[in-house]
Order: C-alpha cells, then sequence, then structure tokens
C-alpha cells in the first residue's frame, strides 16, 4: 500500500507495485481483518498455512478448584526453581567466605570440600529439572489442549519443470556441450586444482620406515637395566619367582613408549620348564629373563604376573603369555611371543642389554620383520 | 506512513506497533506465523532425537568454558598443585591443567563431569533415537538422507567423546589411546604411515593430545553442528512422521502448533535433560583423573574402561582370536585389523545402506510418512533386535574382566562365552523377536474380530458359561468384528475403551465430588454400569452383544497409546 505513495526518494509514480498473483492482502481488506476476533485471525493465518484446528479442549475453567490446584502447583516448582537457584549461589560464592573452604584436595578435611561440588550439581540440577518440570506442567495443566492438522504436500510438478527448465537454459546457454575444448580443460583444472588443495596434507606425512623406528628401541648394547628411580638392577636383588620392570639408562629411557621391559627371576622348577626360542636359549642370564613389557597384540604393558601359573596377563584384551615357555601367548587375541631382551652382566656386576630387541616390540604392522 | 492510529487492523498497543515497525524492515510476519504454525506430532519417542540435541548444546556451553582452563600441550611438567599425591610427579601439561581445573578451579570439577555426563548422554540418546527410527520404519522414503546423516553424526559423536576423553593425558585415556593406534597401525600398507601422520613420529610423540584437541573443540564440533543444522532443516521441510491413528494420513501431520504447545514442552525438555546433565556432574563422580596419575607406557590399571559407546570394539577386540595373517615378504594382516577396523566398517556400512538394502528387498519405493508398529514389521525388527544382541555381547565383552572378577567367574571362560555368545546368542534373538512379533500381530486381529475380553462371565439360560467380549465396531451376521487393522494400536482392555469410571482428580483432597463424576460418566454413556442399565442385550454364545456396537468414547478423539 504504502509503496504506491508518492514520496521522497522513491523513483517517482512509475514506481508502482506489480500484480500480485492471489495471496491473503488481496482476499482480506484492513477492514475486514480488523473486524475479526483475534481466535478467528489465528485460525485465519494458520488456514493460510494449511493448518486446521481439529479440537480445542480449553484448559481448565478460570477460578475452578482444578485451576487452582493447578496454578498452586506450577507456582510452586517455579518458587522452587528460584530457592535452589539461590542455593548454588550462596554454596558458589559463600564458600571460603561464610561457609568453610571448598577446595577438596588442600582442605579435604574439612567435611563441607567433599559436599562442595556434590551440592553445586543438586542445586543446579535441580534448579534445572523444577524449570523444566514448571513448564511441561503449565502446558499439560493450563493451556488449552488444541489438536491441529496439517497438510503434507509431495513435490510440485509445475516447480519441477519450471526449475528444470531454468536449469538447463543456463547449461543451453553455457555451450560447454558444444565447447569441448573447455569442458576438457575444466575437467584437467579441477584435477589439478583438488590435487593442489590437498598438497598441504604433506606436511603431516613422516616416513614410517626411515631409520626404522617401529623396529628398534632405546635399548643398545651394554646400557644398563634401571628402575623407574634410576637405580641399576643386579643379580640378586630379586626374589625368585618376582617381577620388576626395568628401563634402558639412557636420558628419557623410563619414558620411551617402547622400552619397558620386565626382568623375571624364575622360580627353580620354572628354569627346569624353560623353554626358550629357537636361538635365543642364550638371552636370558642364570634365572634372570628379559621380556618387553609392551603387547604385541594392541601396546599396552602386561603387567600382572601370577607366578604360580608362570602367566602374564595384559589388562587390556586379557591375552596371557606363558613365561616359562618364553612369554608365548596362551590365550586370547595375542598372536605373537613377548620379545626377549638378551641381558648380561657388566664389569660392575649390574644387568646390561647385549644388544636391542632382535624384533620389533608392541603390535604387529603390515611391513614387520618376522624372526 | 499514512497509517494513523485511526487506520483499520493498525497496531494500538507499544509492543503491537513495535512489531509492525520490524516488520516493516525484515518482513518477518509471514515466515514467522508460519513458522509457529507449524505442527509436530506428539509421541514420547520423538522425545529422543531431542534429548541428542538438548544434550549437545549443554556440551557446546560446558566444552566452552572448560577451553578456557586447559591448555592441550605435552610439555612435560612438575606437579605443584593442591592435590598432594601427585605433587613433585612429571606429567603432560594437559594432564596438569586438567588437574588444576578440577580441583583448583572454583567448580571446574562440576562442570568437567557435567560435560563428561552430557557426552555419555549425547551418544546414548543418538543410539536409541536410531533404534526408534529403525524399528518404526521411519527411515524409509524419503528420509534417506536424513538417515545418512543421523548414522554419520553417530560416527562423529563416537570420534569426539574418544577425542575428549583421550586429551586430559591420564594413565587411562593413554592406554586407549594407544590401543586406538594400534588400531590405525593395524591397517594393511598404509597402516604405518597413517600412523605416523597422526601423531607425527612414534608413539606417543608430543604432537597429539594438541591436534586432538583442535579436533575435539573445532573440526568435529563444527562437523555435528553443520550436519544437525542439515538433519533439523530436511525435517522441518519433509515435515515429522506420525503414528497411524484417527485422522492421520500420508499427507497430513496431526499434533500441537509449535506455539505454545510445542515450543513450551520442548524447552522444558532442554531444561530437564541440562538439570539431569548437572545433577550427575555434581553428584556423580566420573573419570577421576586424579587417582589414574599421568600416563605412562610401562603402567595400567586393571580394569581399564573406555567410555561406553567405544565398549563394543573393545569387546570385538577382546573376543577375536589370534589369527594374524602372514604373506610371504614380512608382511602380515595384524590380528587387531578384523575386529576394530573391519568389523565396524562394514556395521556401519550396513547400518548406513540399511535403508536402500530394505528397499531393494521389499521394493517399496513409495513415500511413506505414517510410521510402523514393530510388530508389524517382523523381519525388520527382529534384523534389529539381533544386532542389538550382537552389539550388548560385544559390549558386555568389553567389560568381561570386571564380570569376570566380581562374579568369581573364570576370565578364559567370560571370552569363550563371549566368542561363541556373539554367533549363537543373535540368531535365538531373531527367531523369538519373529514369532513375538507374529504373536502380537494376531493378537491384534484376535480382538479386532472378537472383540476385547471384559472379564465378566455369564451363565446362558441353557446353562453354558460364556465370557463377555466388547467388540470394538460393528458386527457381521456371525458377530465377528468388521473393523481392518490400520497399523495403530488396538485398546486391550476396556479402560482404554471408556469401560472404567475416570479417576475422581487430587489424590489427597479431591477438587471433585465423586457423584458429580458419576453423573457425569453416565450422561456419557462410559463405563460398564451404564452398559448394564442399556436393557441387556442379548449375547450370542461366543459372548458377544449381538447387535455389536460401539462404547461412547464421549466424543473426544483418544489419544492412541502404546
Amino acid at each position: 500500500m504504502s509503496a504506491r505513495e508518492h514520496r521522497p526518494g522513491s523513483t517517482g509514480g512509475a514506481d508502482i507495485v506489480g500484480p500480485h498473483y492471489g495471496g491473503p492482502d488481496d482476499d482480506f481488506t484492513p477492514e475486514q481483518l480488523a473486524a475479526m476476533s483475534r481466535e478467528d485471525l489465528d485460525r485465519l493465518g494458520a488456514r493460510y498455512d494449511d493448518v486446521e484446528i481439529l479440537h480445542v479442549d480449553p484448559g481448565p475453567a478460570p477460578g475452578s478448584p482444578l485451576e487452582r490446584r493447578a496454578v498452586k502447583q506450577v507456582g510452586f516448582v517455579f518458587t522452587l526453581a528460584g530457592i535452589f537457584s539461590l542455593l548454588f549461589v550462596v554454596a558458589y560464592i559463600g564458600s571460603g567466605w561464610f561457609l568453610p573452604e571448598w577446595n577438596w584436595a588442600e582442605f579435604g578435611g574439612n567435611g563441607w570440600s567433599a559436599f562442595f561440588t556434590p551440592a553445586l550439581g543438586l542445586t543446579m540440577g535441580l534448579a534445572l529439572i523444577c524449570i523444566g518440570v514448571g513448564l511441561v506442567l503449565y502446558t499439560k495443566k493450563l493451556l488449552p489442549h488444541e489438536t491441529a492438522v496439517q497438510g503434507k504436500h509431495e513435490g510440485s510438478h509445475f516447480d519441477r519443470v519450471t526449475t528444470g527448465a531454468t536449469l538447463v537454459a543456463g547449461g543451453h546457454n553455457s555451450g560447454l556441450a558444444r565447447r569441448k575444448l573447455i569442458t576438457r580443460s575444466l575437467g584437467f583444472m579441477g584435477a589439478a586444482f583438488g590435487l593442489m588443495m590437498i598438497m598441504p596434507l604433506g606436511g603431516f606425512i613422516k616416513n614410517p620406515n626411515k631409520g626404522n623406528p617401529l623396529g628398534t628401541t632405546p635399548w643398545k648394547k651394554g646400557v644398563r637395566l634401571v628402575r623407574s628411580d634410576g637405580t641399576p638392577v643386579r643379580p640378586g636383588d630379586q626374589m625368585p619367582g618376582s617381577m620388576e620392570t626395568v628401563f634402558p639408562a639412557v636420558p628419557g629411557g623410563n619414558t620411551a613408549a617402547d622400552a619397558p621391559t620386565m626382568l623375571f627371576r624364575l622360580r627353580p622348577e620354572q628354569v627346569a620348564a624353560y623353554k626358550p626360542r629357537k636361538g635365543q636359549a642364550n638371552f636370558g642370564y642364570g634365572d634372570y629373563v628379559a621380556f618387553s613389557k609392551i603387547c604385541t597384540h594392541a601396546g599396552c604393558p602386561v603387567s600382572l604376573y601370577e607366578q604360580e601359573t608362570s602367566r602374564i596377563l595384559c589388562p587390556c584384551h586379557q591375552s596371557q603369555f606363558l613365561i616359562t615357555d618364553a612369554a608365548t601367548p596362551i590365550f586370547g587375541p595375542a598372536v605373537r611371543p613377548l620379545p626377549q631382551l638378551p641381558i648380561t652382566l657388566d664389569s660392575d656386576g649390574f644387568f646390561v642389554a647385549r644388544s636391542d630387541y632382535i624384533e620389533a616390540v608392541g603390535p604387529t604392522y603390515w611391513n614387520r620383520k618376522r624372526i | 506512513m499514512a497509517r494513523t492510529a485511526t487506520a483499520p487492523g493498525a497496531p494500538t498497543s507499544r509492543l503491537g506497533k513495535a512489531a509492525f515497525e520490524i516488520d516493516d524492515r525484515l518482513i518477518v510476519a509471514g515466515p514467522l506465523r508460519r513458522t509457529l504454525n507449524k505442527v509436530f506430532p506428539d509421541h514420547w519417542s520423538f522425545l529422543l532425537g531431542e534429548i541428542a540435541l538438548y544434550s549437545f548444546i549443554v556440551l557446546l556451553l560446558s566444552g566452552t568454558y572448560l577451553t578456557f582452563f586447559f591448555d592441550a600441550s605435552m610439555r612435560e611438567v612438575v606437579y605443584d598443585g593442591s592435590y598432594a599425591p601427585l605433587r613433585g610427579v612429571s606429567m603432560s601439561s594437559a594432564y596438569e591443567s586438567t588437574l588444576n581445573l578440577s580441583f583448583d578451579v572454583r567448580g571446574g570439577l562440576f562442570i568437567r563431569q557435567l560435560h563428561h555426563w552430557a557426552a555419555l548422554l549425547f551418544v546414548a540418546a543418538i543410539v536409541v533415537h536410531l533404534m526408534r527410527i529403525f524399528f518404526t520404519g521411519a527411515f524409509r522414503r524419503p528420509r534417506e538422507t536424513n538417515w545418512l546423516i543421523g548414522v554419520t553424526l553417530l560416527v562423529l559423536a563416537m570420534l569426539e567423546g574418544f577425542a575428549g576423553y583421550t586429551i586430559p593425558d591420564d594413565l587411562l585415556s593413554g592406554t586407549g589411546l594407544r590401543i586406538f593406534m594400534t588400531v590405525i597401525l593395524s591397517i594393511p600398507i598404509v597402516g604405518t604411515w597413517l600412523f605416523f601422520a597422526v601423531l607425527g613420529g612414534d608413539f606417543p610423540g608430543t604432537a597429539i593430545v594438541g591436534r586432538l584437541y583442535i579436533v575435539h573443540v573445532l573440526l568435529v564440533p563444527g562437523i555435528i553442528l553443520a550436519l544437525i543444522a542439515v538433519h533439523l532443516l530436511v525435517l522441518v521441510k519433509q515435515k515429522h512422521t506420525q503414528f497411524p491413528g484417527p485422522g492421520r494420513t500420508e499427507h497430513n501431520v496431526v499434533g500441537n502448533r509449535l506455539f505454545p504447545t510445542f515450543a513450551a514442552k520442548a524447552t522444558g525438555l532442554f531444561l530437564i535433560v541440562f538439570g539431569i546433565c548437572a545433577a550427575l556432574g555434581g553428584a556423580v563422580q566420573i573419570n577421576p583423573i586424579w587417582l589414574w596419575g599421568p600416563y605412562n607406557a610401562a603402567q595400567v590399571s586393571s580394569a581399564s574402561q573406555p567410555d561406553w559407546y567405544i565398549g563394543f570394539l573393545e569387546g570385538s577386540m577382546r573376543l577375536f582370536p589370534a589369527w594374524e595373517i602372514n604373506f610371504p615378504g614380512n608382511y602380515s594382516i595384524p590380528a587387531p585389523f578384523w575386529p576394530t577396523v573391519f568389523l565396524p566398517g562394514v556395521l556401519f556400512t550396513l547400518l548406513a545402506l540399511y535403508p536402500m538394502i530394505e528397499r531393494k528387498l521389499t521394493g517399496d519405493t513409495v513415500s511413506h510418512h505414517l510410521l510402523q508398529r514393530p510388530r508389524d514389521v517382523p523381519v525388520r525388527t527382529s534384523l534389529g533386535v539381533m544386532s542389538i544382541a550382537f552389539y550388548v555381547v560385544l559390549v558386555i565383552s568389553g567389560g568381561n574382566d570386571v564380570i569376570a572378577d566380581k562374579f568369581d567367574i573364570s576370565l578364559n571362560a567370560m571370552t569363550w562365552i563371549g566368542r561363541i555368545g556373539l554367533v549363537v546368542i543373535p540368531p535365538i534373538a531373531y527367531f523369538f523377536t519373529y514369532r513375538i512379533c507374529l504373536g502380537l500381530e494376531q493378537h491384534d486381529r484376535e480382538v479386532l474380530e472378537h472383540g476385547i475380553e471384559t472379564g465378566v462371565i455369564r451363565r446362558l439360560p441353557h446353562g453354558e458359561f460364556i465370557e463377555v467380549h466388547q467388540p470394538l465396531g460393528p458386527v457381521d451376521a456371525h458377530g465377528h468384528g468388521t473393523l481392518a487393522y490400520g497399523g495403530a494400536p488396538v485398546p486391550k482392555r476396556m479402560n482404554q475403551v471408556g469401560g472404567a469410571r475416570r479417576a475422581i482428580r487430587g489424590f489427597f483432597s479431591p477438587i471433585e465430588s465423586p457423584t458429580a463424576v458419576e453423573m457425569e460418566q453416565r450422561a456419557e454413556g462410559r463405563g460398564l454400569a451404564s452398559a448394564e442399565e442399556q436393557t441387556g442385550r442379548e449375547l450370542t454364545t461366543s459372548g458377544r452383544p449381538s447387535e455389536g456396537g460401539r462404547p461412547s468414547d464421549g466424543g473426544r478423539p483418544q489419544e492412541p497409546r502404546d
């Protein structure tokens, strides 16, 4: 309406709205709309959105006991939400002020600090739940329940055909179908361009075969076996039947992921039953044998040693290795025995490695060398 | 403007005037009215997807808070914070900052635990939502796109959760990362290259926590957010499916308009979901990383378990036998490849393609907007239950060491129970589900044909005892109901068709007079008592009133309930 007027800034009388193809503004004059009730307007609008209100179950009658009770309930729940919110605020800012300190790690003994986090959670949680429950109660008990139905339309054939025509017209006018050179150069360009755009991903690539990082560990000939605190190990430090985790005495040796090694001192009957792997009979030293701690299945540290059965269990996927069988897997998903570290004594009488592991420790990979 | 206060329909209130001003500039009245008037069908199972959405919002809010305190760096530091048992221990900066935000940030532990609980709920809600979609056939044409987006969202949510619980760099998550990297390493040919690309070197390197962090807070949440937006847009465009019922067709949606009913209920549900996450986050401890200690390749706790949604992979990894394939020339396919790359690859591909597979097998290419009851599609329902059985065996096996410990069962026996169960239980689940579906289908038909059992026993003049059956609709000459099954729940009890007096409102202090309710019920012709007043109808020998008829429903459309 207003656009038809002559106003400063408009281009003049020629600037008029074109014909509408139907539409509510043509169907209803402002006067007609003004004469309609709010409810009628609501339903009229809904009808234009293809929505029909089938049935309205009015809420409880104003002033009825039903309404009074529902209002009381909703009001109560909202008030409760407010109270819980305030309690959260009090617990949050009051701790260390008029309430005891909240830091559990520092003031674990004062009772309140252990209750601080639960108090925050319960007050905030209950506040939120109360608001939510209040809203649902409000909707269910106080709002009119209407059943509305809205039409659902399949795609319009008219739209498909006309849109298709527009698209095809654009494609046709471009003449790409005829201009073969352009299509071919576009194809070439697209492929090359795409290739260029993924090139920076090359920054992620590291050659896994350079220097055989998967097949080597910090262990070397002459490197001492030390405990995590750095003390070296000598024969007689361990009781027969015991196990100790040892690391290579090199910088960073106790954090290298492939270095952890288990040093076992076998009991006499274990020594008697011990069956070394082929060519590894001299890898142990006396009643001592050392095996990689890294599971050959998924790389977890195998740590649960049951000396009565000579089994060592990986707590991740329950592979079990028999120490007297040179750590061959006897149950679970692991396939290969734990690699054995060849050990001997150095001139000071401490355990040292005779070489690195002769095979890759840890899980199998595609081009892992078998021995 | 030529409008004056006297122009017809011009706004008079201040709010109305403001609204007109806004619409003059933005022209939003039309789209807004269409939005407010949009009809949503109402069923409890339609809230499951909403729960997933709301827990994602909770995750965004709490996660943003956490980023202000978390330092995703693997720089080695020596802890000197307020938690005495770890003082002097060297650890990564990521682990230290997680300790600090748990202990020294006021309410930090609460937000961290809230975040973790919301994450568990997020994936759980997605999974249950997916089951609802599957069992009711909501994925059928035209909704295959949204099914694919949903399956992608599930995978992304799992990845997001994994990245999230890995970045604190504690002993448990470091062990999880070690296993995850083994999974990548196990891929034939490219495994080692991927392993080095992800870690930036050999395990563990110094890059992975920072990389997972940006994956966790930017990359994956961004994709999830975009996919959720598309998921919802497609939903709005295609309109929600609905269960069959009175007045519901393939060409309409019956329910509540967005405003105010649906909006109020949805907001209420959001707040309840938020509230439950908050209550759990405060009151129920989750992932107490200070007990695990910093990651150390030489240490592991027994009963190391991932979050529940990774549990099925943990289980498959435990159950799969020690089968490694060795090729000549030192090439092998490692054992973990089959249970952790191949199996989930096949499972998720089958899941994603299921709508197309079903369409192909049934030849049903028509658009569907009415949902199916699971019993009406026994094969699909049985396939679904079979898959769930398979999944549950895997999840249980993911914690088989804990079960073995708590119930004093041999660990090896638990592994074998899982291995055999994985093969045996799913077909059994299929068989029983199929029979149950058929039984339920038959019972629906029986009630439609013979009527509801009233529990009223009558003695006929010649001495025969019969039970009175209430037909649901008109009956034919033989007294058999003529209503056809329409895919909607069939009432099976007299109460569902108004057989009982309705309860008097007000539990502790009745706010209605019982007599008034009784009178109202009689006037509406409800209840067995009112039926008896209708001059004793003659009963047939099979116990149906000879002239049939349907109890009045009081003129009120009854919402079918499952």
